[in-house]
C-alpha cells in the first residue's frame, strides 16, 4: 500500500518504493537532474536524502521512513523527466528498506494526504 | 447611494475588479464615462466602479489589502483560462507556465510562441527637447538612431549604477517611447520626471493603458504577416512600426528578449486581448514568465533585479557596448569615466556547468578555495542541456578559466565562456 509523508514523499509498504506524490512534482515543475543517493546509505527519517533539480528550483527528498537504502532507480540518471510523467509508478526513486515498522504506522494514506493539501 | 471605489482605463480591467469584489459579496456598478486618449493608441473608456456607499470601505480594503495592490495585466482571464500557473511577479500577476517550461522553451526555440509582457512599462516624453532629454538620461547614444528605430541601454545613476535597463523608441523628432521594467515602473517615473525639469518636454506614463505582447521564435514573421498591415519584412532589428494588428493600432516592433526573431506588439490595454485570442487560435502557443527567463538567460540577456541593481554598473554588467562615452554629457558619465579608468573590479561573466546541479541566485563562486563572488542568475538549459548561469566574479578571471560554485554542500566546476550561451533565429543590425 502506498502511504504519504506530510513533506509530499510515498512509501510503499510492499515494495519499500519511495517517489514524491504528483502534487510535488507538479509544484516542481520540469525535473531534469535527479542527485540519487549511493546504496547501502542509512537514513533517518525526516533528513534530507537526496535533491531533485527542476528547471525552476531545487527540491529536497526527505526520508519517509527511516532505515537503509538498498536500491536507486537508475533509471532517473538518464530519464529524470520519469518523475513528472509516472511519479507512482517508472519515476520512482529509491528503495528504503525500514528499520522502525511503528514510523509506516504514522504516514498518512492517500486520502488523507490529499485532504490536508 | 453609490460611490466610486475606483477608476479605471478599459473595460476589461473593470470586469476583473468587478468580479473580485463580487467573490466578497458587493455590489458594483461600473460606469463609463470619458474617453482616456492613449498618446499612440488613440481612446479607450474609462470606468468607474462603483459600490454601495455602506460597503465602500469593505471594498477599498479588499482592493488595497486582499489584492495587495498586486494588478492584473489585460490578459489576465485569458491566461487563468488556459490553465497558466500564476505567480505574483513585480507586483503583477502573471502566468508562470502554461504546459511546462522545457516545452514552451522548446516551441520559441523551434517555431513560435508568445508571451504576456504587458506588465512592462511605458513611458511617453514629447516635446522639443523630447531626444535631447533620451539622451541625457540613457548611456547608449540615442541621438544618432533614426526615427523608427529602437536601443538598447542602461539608465544610470550618479554613481553610474543602473536605474533600469530599458528600451527607447524615437517615435518622431519630438516623441520617444521609453519601456522599463515592471518592478521599476515608480521608481523610474521618478528618475525622469526629477531629470527633465531642465528640458521642454513632458513626461506620461502609459504603463496600464498599454498592453505588449512578445511573438518570438523562427516562425515569427511568417506567422505575424497575416495578421498586421504592414510587410514585416521591411521592419530591420530594432527596428518598429505603426501598423494596425488585427484592425487595431500599435506599435510592431522587431525586439524580443529571447534570442529568437520575433516582434512586440504594443497595443492599447483595452484591446489586447482581441490579438492574443487571434493568435491562439492560429495555433501560436503562449508561454510564461518560467520560459522566458529560460530563453533570456540562454540568449545572454540581463534581468534587472538578479544580474543587475542600482549598485552594479553596466560596465560591471558587460554591456559596455551600450555605454557611449564619444557621445556627450549623461547622467552617470563621470563615474563610469572614473570606474573605466580605474579598471573594473568585477564583471557579469557566462559560466557553464558538465554536471547536473543547477547555480541558482546567489550561490558563492569559488577560485583557488577563495571566494570570488555569486551566482546572479543560474538554470538548466533545455537548449544546451547543461546548466548555465550569470556569475558576478572578479575582473581578473578570464574567459575559459574555471571556477567552483558552491550547490548544497558541494563545489562543482564551471567554465568561463562569452555569451550569448546560446545564439538563435534573432537578427542583426543592418
Amino acid at each position: 500500500m502506498r502511504k504519504f509523508a506530510k513533506t509530499h514523499e510515498w512509501f510503499d509498504t510492499e515494495s519499500y518504493k519511495v517517489g514524491i506524490s504528483e502534487y510535488a512534482q507538479e509544484q516542481l515543475g520540469d525535473v531534469v537532474f535527479v542527485d540519487l543517493p549511493s546504496v547501502g546509505k542509512e537514513v533517518k527519517k525526516g533528513e534530507v536524502i537526496l535533491s531533485i533539480e527542476s528547471v525552476k528550483a531545487a527540491g529536497d527528498v526527505y526520508a519517509p521512513v527511516s532505515g537503509k537504502i538498498i536500491e536507486v532507480n537508475e533509471k532517473l540518471s538518464s530519464s529524470p523527466e520519469l518523475v513528472n510523467q509516472d511519479p507512482y509508478g517508472e519515476g520512482w526513486i529509491v528503495r528504503i528498506e525500514p528499520s522502525n515498522p511503528a514510523e509506516i504506522e504514522e504516514l498518512m494514506t492517500e486520502e488523507e494526504y490529499k485532504a490536508q493539501l | 447611494m453609490w460611490k466610486i471605489v475606483k477608476t479605471i482605463v478599459g473595460e476589461i480591467e473593470a470586469h476583473i475588479v468587478e468580479k473580485l469584489l463580487k467573490s466578497y459579496g458587493i455590489p458594483v456598478l461600473i460606469q463609463k464615462t470619458d474617453l482616456f486618449v492613449h498618446p499612440i493608441f488613440g481612446s479607450s473608456v474609462q470606468c468607474e466602479i462603483l459600490v454601495p456607499e455602506d460597503k465602500y470601505d469593505e471594498a477599498t480594503t479588499i482592493l488595497q489589502g486582499e489584492g495587495k495592490g498586486v494588478k492584473y495585466t489585460p490578459l489576465y482571464e485569458d491566461h487563468v483560462k488556459l490553465g497558466a500557473k500564476i505567480v505574483e511577479f513585480a507586483g503583477f500577476y502573471m502566468p508562470l507556465q502554461y504546459e511546462g517550461i522545457v516545452q514552451e522553451v522548446l516551441n520559441v526555440r523551434k517555431s513560435v510562441g508568445m508571451f504576456d509582457v504587458s506588465h512592462m512599462g511605458e513611458f511617453i516624453a514629447e516635446g522639443p527637447d523630447a531626444i535631447r532629454f533620451a539622451d541625457y538620461v540613457v548611456t547608449n547614444d540615442f541621438s544618432s538612431i533614426l526615427v523608427g528605430d529602437v536601443i538598447y541601454t542602461a539608465m544610470c545613476n550618479e554613481k553610474g549604477g543602473f536605474v533600469d535597463d530599458l528600451l527607447v523608441y524615437k517615435i518622431s523628432p519630438e516623441k520617444v517611447m521609453f519601456v522599463v521594467n515592471a518592478a521599476n515602473i515608480e521608481k523610474d517615473f521618478s528618475h525622469l520626471s526629477r531629470l527633465s525639469k531642465n528640458f521642454d518636454v513632458t513626461l506620461k506614463n502609459v504603463s496600464d493603458e498599454t498592453g505588449l505582447i512578445a511573438v518570438q521564435g523562427p516562425k515569427a514573421q511568417e506567422t505575424l504577416q497575416p495578421l498586421v498591415d504592414t510587410t514585416l519584412e521591411t521592419i530591420g532589428y530594432y527596428s518598429f512600426a505603426e501598423a494596425n494588428v488585427c484592425g487595431i493600432r500599435g506599435i510592431v516592433s522587431r525586439t524580443g528578449y529571447t534570442g529568437e526573431d520575433g516582434f512586440e506588439l504594443y497595443l492599447p490595454a483595452s484591446e489586447t486581448p482581441i490579438v492574443w485570442r487571434k493568435l491562439i487560435e492560429i495555433g501560436v502557443k503562449p508561454a510564461g514568465l518560467g520560459a522566458r527567463d529560460v530563453l533570456r538567460l540562454e540568449a545572454g540577456l540581463l534581468l534587472y533585479g538578479n544580474d543587475m541593481d542600482e549598485t552594479v554598473t553596466p560596465l560591471e554588467a558587460s554591456i559596455g557596448w551600450a555605454v557611449k562615452f564619444e557621445k556627450g554629457e549623461f547622467h552617470g558619465k563621470e563615474a563610469l569615466l572614473k570606474q573605466k579608468e580605474e579598471g573594473l573590479k568585477r564583471r557579469l561573466r557566462g559560466v557553464i556547468l558538465e554536471s547536473r546541479l543547477i547555480p541558482r541566485h546567489g550561490m558563492q563562486v569559488f577560485k583557488d578555495g577563495k571566494e570570488v563572488g555569486y551566482v546572479t542568475s543560474g538554470t538548466f538549459s533545455p537548449t544546451l542541456e547543461k546548466p548555465i548561469a550569470f556569475v558576478m566574479i572578479d575582473a581578473s578571471i578570464k574567459l575559459g578559466e574555471s571556477v567552483q560554485i558552491l550547490i548544497r554542500d558541494k563545489y562543482v566546476d564551471a567554465t568561463v565562456v562569452k555569451t550569448p550561451f546560446y545564439r538563435g533565429s534573432v537578427r542583426k543590425k543592418s
